[in-house]
């Protein structure tokens, strides 16, 4: 063990400061508290110099990297080498951003989306996916876990929510024709992570264990059963050797019922798996939408005003 | 490549054959539900929530309906002022045969086979379903379909 706090049988040595040593009494006492009032009188003068120049400590400096200043060039660098900002373009057009034209559909359930990982991790806190307590479970953020009805509501209107504005997000690109050259790879992301969206509001749904989400996911797995070639009613399923016990429904539920196998996949496909899937999708999205040359929007608009004088020869 | 390819395949058909569990967990489908004199005419449905069956006596014998409506799989619900099967899913409507007879079902419900044990106990096996496809033979007056007692 290295011996560095001086317990090698010797009393510790007396001094804050390394420079008092051996004077012996009242003497290392005065150099002692010499010492401290320098050290303190040194802290107070940083601290001032830090209130007065933030931007000039190591910390700063550290965090922050580079110097900011009021330029169009600097402002440019920090959105483009932030590395949350950095999605947005550093430039756009002010006519591509109007809300008449987007409606912010996009940005607007992006942000939901956030706001759903959010309550929906705090809710799994409180939550047991298991066939015994699921439903109690939410019984108890119901009615005993403090903030929990309104964790469980915002989470719950916030899934309405993002269906219905990735709906309208979607109406929106198509009205504006957003879909047209080079934005149709894009447009096909979109209509995957609409297909994700509404299969979070599905395994979602089973969560709850209550009557509504059980014969719901009931209902929709048994559509499952008449998948063509892969469900055990569906045509060519049987011929191909499609039984209840290894069609894809029974894939999905883990089981032939919607029984607690069911419960365990709906929650891990609603909590990890399609998030992740969504979340990579998502990244696509926004990257695209700047490599498609920014929002699609009308021609740019020159005022008047800002016009300059035509150059004479 | 084509090794690595062939790697990845086949760790992906492991991916998907783990959903697919071997073993199951999951309610009896064989089981005795007491004996043919337990039963009176008509609907009975004491062993609904034990068994998802409704134990049914007409004239020609006892016979047991798989409580799973043929439209998406909801349990219908007996409505005895009614006198009829109806779904709250989607409204399919059932008499007390379990035939359709109104909204989105295609096909009567199943029914499961049932014999009599040597102790003369009615014995129910629910894996083994007769049913009445639409525009098909029904398979309702095959011999374990009705107990004809």
């Amino acid at each position: 063990m290295p011996e560095t706090n001086g317990h090698n049988g010797q009393p510790p040595a007396g001094g804050a400061n390394s420079g008092g040593d051996g004077n012996g009494g009242g003497g290392k006492l005065a150099n002692v508290i010499a010492g401290a009032k320098a050290v303190h009188a040194k802290a107070h003068e940083e601290l001032k110099e830090t209130l007065k120049a933030p931007e000039k400590t190591d910390v700063w400096k550290s965090v922050l990297r580079v110097k900011h200043d009021e330029t169009p060039r600097s402002r440019a660098l920090g959105v483009l080498s932030n590395v949350f900002l950095h999605l947005h373009p550093a430039k756009i057009n002010r006519d591509a951003v109007a809300y008449k034209y987007t409606w912010g559909m996009g940005g607007m359930t992006f942000y939901v989306y956030i706001t759903l990982v959010f309550t929906g991790t705090l809710l799994m806190f409180y939550y047991h996916p298991s066939k015994v307590v699921a439903f109690r479970d939410i019984l108890y953020l119901e009615n005993d876990v403090p903030f929990g009805k309104l964790l469980r509501n915002m989470h719950r209107w916030g899934a309405h929510l993002m269906v219905i504005m990735v709906e309208l997000h979607m109406f929106r690109v198509f009205l504006t024709g957003s879909y047209k050259k080079p934005r149709e790879f894009n447009w096909v992301v979109g209509v995957l992570l609409l297909v994700l969206t509404l299969l979070l509001s599905f395994t979602g749904y089973l969560l709850p264990d209550d009557q509504l989400g059980f014969w719901a996911v009931t209902v929709g797995t048994n559509m499952a059963r008449a998948t063509p070639l892969l469900g055990h009613a569906g045509p060519f399923g049987p011929q191909l050797g499609m039984t209840p016990f290894n069609d894809v429904r029974f894939g999905l539920l883990g089981g032939s019922i919607v029984d607690s196998n069911a419960l365990l996949r709906a929650y891990i496909w609603h909590c990890v798996a399609i998030p992740i899937i969504a979340s990579l999708f998502m990244i696509v999205h926004f990257w695209r939408v700047r490599k498609d040359g920014g929002i699609s929007g009308p021609a740019p608009v020159q005022l008047e005003r800002e016009m300059k004088e035509p150059r004479k020869l | 490549m084509a090794a690595v390819l062939g790697t990845l395949g086949v760790n992906f058909l492991m991916f998907l054959r783990f959903f697919f569990p071997r073993a199951l967990y999951e309610p009896k489908t064989q089981f005795k539900i007491g004996y043919p004199s337990d039963f009176g005419f008509g609907v009975d449905t004491k062993f609904q929530n034990a068994h998802r069956i409704w134990v049914v006596r007409n004239t020609e014998g006892i016979f047991v309906i798989i409580a799973i409506c043929t439209h998406l799989g909801c349990t219908p619900d007996w409505k005895p002022s009614e006198n009829r099967f109806k779904c709250p899913c989607h409204g399919s409507g059932y008499d007390p045969e379990g035939i359709n007879f109104e909204g989105p079902a295609p096909r009567p419900m199943d029914r499961a086979h049932v014999e009599l044990d040597p102790d003369g106990q009615i014995a129910v096996d629910m894996s083994h379903a007769y049913s009445w496809p639409k525009g098909e033979r029904s398979q309702f007056g095959d011999p374990g379909a009705i107990l004809r007692v």
